[in-house]
């Protein structure tokens, strides 16, 4: 399978099961195009000594397995079905009111509650069991807003450092949060503590406030930008992403990267948001072709900005390192939701991940039983890219891996049907991903 | 080649030195709703 598509003034193709990459003269692109529809290529308008050249050239990729390549064969992963990500609901409950949050302002539909430390470190302990010969694990401090809840980060944190010792294990801890309740003394523990630190911050203030108010009903733009700033000043070469989500209500969402970018911050991740269509700020079928305009002027933007020593950034989505990316196993599995990955409510029971959080049946279990619904485990194993029939025809496979699951579950109706419209976004971001790969070499 | 452009040789890994499952989970690097694995780095030779 190949993928032939215009970035910008370049031809570019994409072999889907080989990851090699590949810029074609109008001629070839041309060519290309033909032989994927099945048409005679010497009856495009191409002179035929020149599609003959493009059908050798072709040949010439085809041989070095560049061109058309064969699938190749996933190992199963080392370790079986080791849980190595963890993502700790430390707080379910939240200092801000954002309209589109997917947990209910933090709640997660149900009452609001902070975890114990006890069930934190019961959570741990069920992390290393669980983690087989995994030597590298994850917990993210997640909420609703895990400074809430800050003591018991801290001491799981601490904790979590005895269990490293103990058990010869690497714990990365991260944490998800807004900002709000950022002091002096919780930046200096998460610079020292945190692996990386997602900040939720969407962008230009008016954009922000409209639907990020706190709690009395006031904009948390201003209290946000001031301690994320104080956050990444301090935090040196250690990971971080501002992350922001877009609506129907910001479609140039290009402007809240650039007012990111504006503010000081080098790491932006703008995500678009995942509403029931009848929200009235999801995204639509019909929001799709302003949608990817504004991809395409992001992408343009992020390629010069990226030229100058004082203006790169680097944009989440479009991060994209062939060499360095991951194993086809990856590619194919995904996200771990359910396997790899699970999420553990203040009340000690497991999900899939934090997006199955409230959803009753798809509830595995609680830290108080030892045995996780393997029916619900198997459901997560057996779908991935080669079993979903819309993935597998899809060249957008081993960059996407099938999507989020949870998304999967609430807006296509079924574990195995992605959510359309997201698969679309993801389509549009991995070709200007590759594209501005290709525009950087 | 003379219409084509060679960018990047065939990189996707298969075979028994991958699947080491060391690395990130994709979810928990920025995301949080949209995974993707395309920006995601290999922890094999780096741990």
């Amino acid at each position: 399978m190949i993928h032939a598509f215009r970035f910008q003034d370049l031809n570019v193709l994409l072999d889907v099961e080989s990851g090699a990459i590949h810029t074609l003269d109008d001629a070839a692109f041309a060519v290309v195009q033909a032989l994927e529809s099945g048409k005679d290529a010497y009856s495009i308008g191409v002179k035929n000594e020149t599609v003959a050249e493009v059908i050798a050239d072709l040949n010439e990729l085809r041989e070095n397995g560049a061109y058309e390549a064969e699938a190749g064969n996933a190992p199963e992963v080392t370790g079986g079905t080791a849980i190595k990500s963890m993502c700790l609901h430390v707080a379910h409950d939240c200092n801000l009111r954002c309209r589109y949050c997917f947990a209910s302002t933090g709640d997660f539909h149900g009452a609001r509650m902070l975890m114990t430390p006890e069930t934190g470190r019961r959570a741990l302990d069920f992390l290393i069991q669980r983690s087989g010969t995994r030597k590298h694990l994850e917990v993210d401090l997640f909420g609703g807003e895990p400074l809430m809840n800050w003591d018991v980060c801290k001491q799981l944190v601490a904790y979590g450092r005895e269990l490293e010792r103990k058990h010869g294990k690497v714990i990365h801890f991260t944490i998800t949060t807004n900002c709000v309740a950022l002091d002096d003394e919780k930046i200096d523990f998460i610079n020292r503590e945190m692996h990386n630190v997602v900040i939720s911050l969407d962008g230009r203030k008016e954009v922000h406030d409209a639907l990020r108010p706190t709690v009395n009903g006031k904009g948390s733009f201003d209290i946000i930008l001031r301690n994320a700033q104080k956050l990444v000043a301090t935090r040196g070469d250690r990971e971080y992403y501002i992350r922001g989500t877009f609506t129907r209500n910001n479609l140039d969402f290009l402007e809240d990267v650039k007012a990111l970018t504006g503010y000081g911050f080098h790491q932006i991740s703008i995500e678009p948001v995942v509403l029931p269509e009848e929200s009235p700020y999801s995204l639509k079928e019909e929001h799709l072709l302003r949608i990817d305009r504004e991809y395409d002027a992001l992408a343009e933007y992020y390629v010069n900005a990226r030229k100058g020593r004082d203006t790169w950034f680097n944009y989440f989505h479009f991060m994209f390192d062939p060499e360095g990316g991951p194993c086809l196993r990856k590619r194919i599995n995904g996200c771990g939701a359910g396997t790899e990955y699970i999420a553990v409510t203040p009340d000690g029971d497991l999900y899939p991940c934090h997006q199955f959080v409230g959803m009753s049946e798809w509830k595995l279990g609680n830290l108080d039983s030892p045995d996780l619904r393997t029916d619900l485990q198997k459901s997560f194993l057996g779908c991935n890219v080669c079993t979903k029939e819309i993935c597998r025809n899809c060249w957008a496979k081993y960059y996407c891996s099938g999507g989020c699951m949870a998304n999967a579950v609430l807006y296509g109706g079924a574990l195995e049907h992605p959510h359309e419209i997201s698969c679309h976004l993801m389509r549009k971001r991995t070709e200007c991903a590759i594209g501005a790969y290709v525009k950087e070499r | 080649m003379k219409h084509v452009q060679i960018i990047q040789k065939p990189c996707i890994k298969s075979g028994n030195h991958t699947a080491c499952g060391e690395c990130q989970a994709s979810c928990q690097s920025a995301c949080k709703t949209s995974c993707t694995v395309a920006n995601q780095k290999c922890a094999k030779e780096e741990k």
